[in-house]
């Protein structure tokens, strides 16, 4: 994708101010606060951040997925095609998830039920959101497992997960997530556990089914090379909150929050100039047991102020779209990580 | 640091390296196949050098690992540590020589005894091996070791569950580093981190190698970090080595068609999609593996001669050495 596509329309999800909490012995884990982003058909959102910044549970809470309790949403909206998730009934939920919104979890090995065979577990949503008969289901598993690229694909809806490799799975799940046309699909961490080659496979068939079916995606990753070929848009997350937001080229050519920079840095190149040393970032991700009063990264921030420590920064557009939730602000001559 | 092992001086030397695992079936458990994890490897790793082994999951690389420090007993080979075969040695003469040879695990959650403190985890070594050292003298050494990998050496007596994984990782380190080694496997040392504490491990790792001449063999499946911390990487593939060179024209020009794909699907900022090399289909078993080369299955530019002849690793003219029957 060397251009970024204009995505048009109104967004098809809409997350406006969400906040999820963790109800634990001793009080609240704020894991998700304030999160607000929206994606619009065929665009590709790409949600990075390490462990414990809020990216995968923002998500979960989004489709409903979190058990309450501990988990409670407590505040925001979850808008799809302008209908809130978060007051949908059972029902409507369950007609949503799996049908309107595919979700395609980490892990291949563990996510798939190993006692049914694959066939079995592709051909339930059809079922039961498309209400196909049997042999029509049958039909449509096997064009889906020949669409994700498995060899044979009829013979091997008979087969159990465990007949399957790691990748082979992950793309089983992946199938399993598109099987209703879904007009949205999160995809969490799906490569993490699979090896570059497979991965390669992975990101070149969500690239064309992107294309072919116009599926807005949501693709959570901690790789940061991974977002750069294949989003339209990124969103960063740290310590729950959003800290920067924006499009693929802004964000690479410059990055405005110093933990973008800092994570950046922190990468070993596989090509150009060998850094002598990587760049580290000391200290460790906090752990929000109060809501954030000040900014969650400002112990570990080479450029925290007295500000940074006081009051929390709100995210706010730097031109272009480039949304940023920092008091610090780049020199216009060190924007770019490239001139240092 | 020495880059080319042939003239400098040889910490460890590897030849024909082969690990093969018996496959058991049937009511009276007869051995009915081998896995051949390691096959026929050989390399040589210069005091004070970094050897980086990578590959896909399944490659061998890890099993490499552990046979070459006597955690498996090869099938067959030779690996020589400071002059000394330890292939076929067993009982107390292996155990004499274990404390220059350590490794440091991908896990530090599982590989932390829970029930023991930090301080007792790192002295165990000492305890097994050291004998002779006073109950002071060995809580000095813990603490000098703690101070070493960077962290407080008042957290001696706390336990592995107080720690966040990075902090883990480095009491692991310690704990390798105890009994003085010469040569350190590190098993995936990383991939269990994120991405901003696998920088500090990293740092830290190459620190220790200054001050103490450490020579590292380090296993990863990362590539850009792999690129980063070894002097010369081997590429594995099903238990074989395919390519071995020094990391800059490794990486700026590899030889093998494997080498090629592995590294051009390496998401890079950079590098956008389109001059990806995707590879078909997954590695195939080890118990049944491919003809002549084991990679023909998978190799663009695979000829008949590919499922005849196995490739040998040979030396090219630039110095690395490759196993392709077609690499110049």
């Amino acid at each position: 994708m060397s251009e970024r596509r204009e995505a048009a329309g109104p967004p098809v999800l809409d997350v406006r101010n969400l906040e999820t909490v963790f109800r634990v012995r001793d009080g609240y884990v704020h894991a998700v606060n304030d999160v607000s982003f929206s994606i619009r058909e065929g665009e590709l959102l790409g949600v990075v951040g390490e462990s414990g910044s809020g990216k995968s549970v923002t998500m979960m809470s989004v489709m409903g997925l979190l058990p309450s309790p501990p988990a409670e949403v407590a505040g925001g909206q979850v808008l799809y095609q302008g209908k809130d998730v978060l007051k949908m009934s059972k029902p409507e939920l369950r007609a949503l998830r799996g049908g309107e919104i595919g979700f395609v979890f980490q892990d291949p090995m563990t996510s798939l039920n190993p006692v049914f065979t694959v066939g079995f577990q592709l051909m339930e949503p059809l079922r039961i959101h498309l209400g196909l008969s049997k042999a029509q289901a049958r039909e449509r598993a096997a064009d889906l497992l020949a669409l994700v690229g498995i060899p044979s694909p009829a013979a091997r809806l008979n087969d159990y997960p465990h007949q399957f490799s790691g990748g082979m799975r992950q793309r089983v799940m992946i199938a399993i997530a598109l099987a209703c046309d879904p007009k949205v699909l999160i995809a969490d961490e799906p490569t993490t556990a699979l090896d570059v080659t497979i991965q390669a496979q992975i990101l070149d068939l969500v690239q064309r089914l992107r294309e072919e079916l116009g599926m807005g995606v949501i693709w959570i990753t901690h790789d940061l090379g991974v977002v750069a070929g294949i989003a339209d848009r990124v969103m960063v997350m740290y310590g729950g909150q959003v800290a920067e937001h924006a499009p693929v080229a802004d964000l690479f050519a410059r990055p405005q929050h110093p933990y973008t920079r800092a994570l950046m840095q922190t990468l070993p190149d596989i090509s150009g100039k060998r850094k002598e040393r990587l760049f580290s970032i000391s200290g460790q991700p906090p752990i929000l047991r109060a809501k954030p009063s000040a900014c969650p990264f400002a112990a570990r921030c080479a450029h925290a102020m007295d500000i940074c420590l006081k009051q929390n920064p709100k995210i706010e557009d730097r031109g272009a779209g480039h949304d940023v939730a920092c008091w610090w602000k780049p020199a216009p001559a060190e924007e770019s990580l490239d001139a240092a | 640091m020495p880059l080319d092992a042939g003239k400098t001086d040889t910490l460890v030397s590897v030849r024909g390296l082969s690990m093969h695992f018996p496959i058991y079936a049937g009511v009276f458990r007869r051995q009915v196949g081998v896995i051949k994890a390691v096959d026929e490897v050989s390399f040589d790793i210069a005091r004070g050098e970094t050897l980086g082994v990578v590959g896909e999951s399944g490659c061998g690389k890890s099993t490499t690992g552990r046979a070459t420090i006597r955690l498996y007993k090869p099938t067959a080979g030779s690996v020589v540590i400071d002059g000394k075969d330890i292939a076929l040695l067993e009982g107390g003469e292996l155990r004499r020589l274990r404390p220059q040879m350590q490794m440091i695990f991908q896990d530090p959650q599982a590989s932390l005894n829970p029930r023991m403190t930090v301080g007792s985890i790192i002295a165990e070594p000492l305890d097994e091996h050291r004998p002779d050292l006073k109950r002071a003298e060995r809580q000095d050494r813990v603490r000098d070791l703690l101070d070493r990998v960077g962290m407080n050496p008042d957290f001696a007596n706390r336990y592995p569950h107080e720690f966040s994984g990075g902090q883990r990782q480095r009491i692991g380190i310690a704990r390798a580093l105890a009994l003085e080694p010469k040569f350190i496997v590190c098993d995936e040392p990383i991939a269990a981190l994120d991405v901003s504490i696998q920088a500090q491990v990293v740092n830290l790792l190459e620190d220790l190698q200054d001050q103490l001449g450490l020579t590292y063999m380090f296993i990863s499946h990362d590539l850009s970090m792999v690129r980063h911390i070894a002097d010369r990487v081997a590429v594995m593939y099903l238990g074989r080595i395919v390519e071995l060179a020094h990391r800059d024209i490794l990486y700026e020009a590899p030889k093998h068609p494997y080498t090629k794909a592995l590294l051009s699907a390496v998401p890079t900022v950079e590098k956008r999609a389109q001059e990806r090399i995707i590879l078909k289909g997954d590695v195939p078993s080890p118990a049944n593996p491919p003809s002549g080369c084991v990679f023909r299955t998978r190799c663009p530019v695979a000829e008949a001669r590919c499922a005849a002849e196995i490739p040998a690793l040979r030396k090219l003219s630039d110095g690395r050495q490759a196993a392709c029957h077609f690499a110049e």
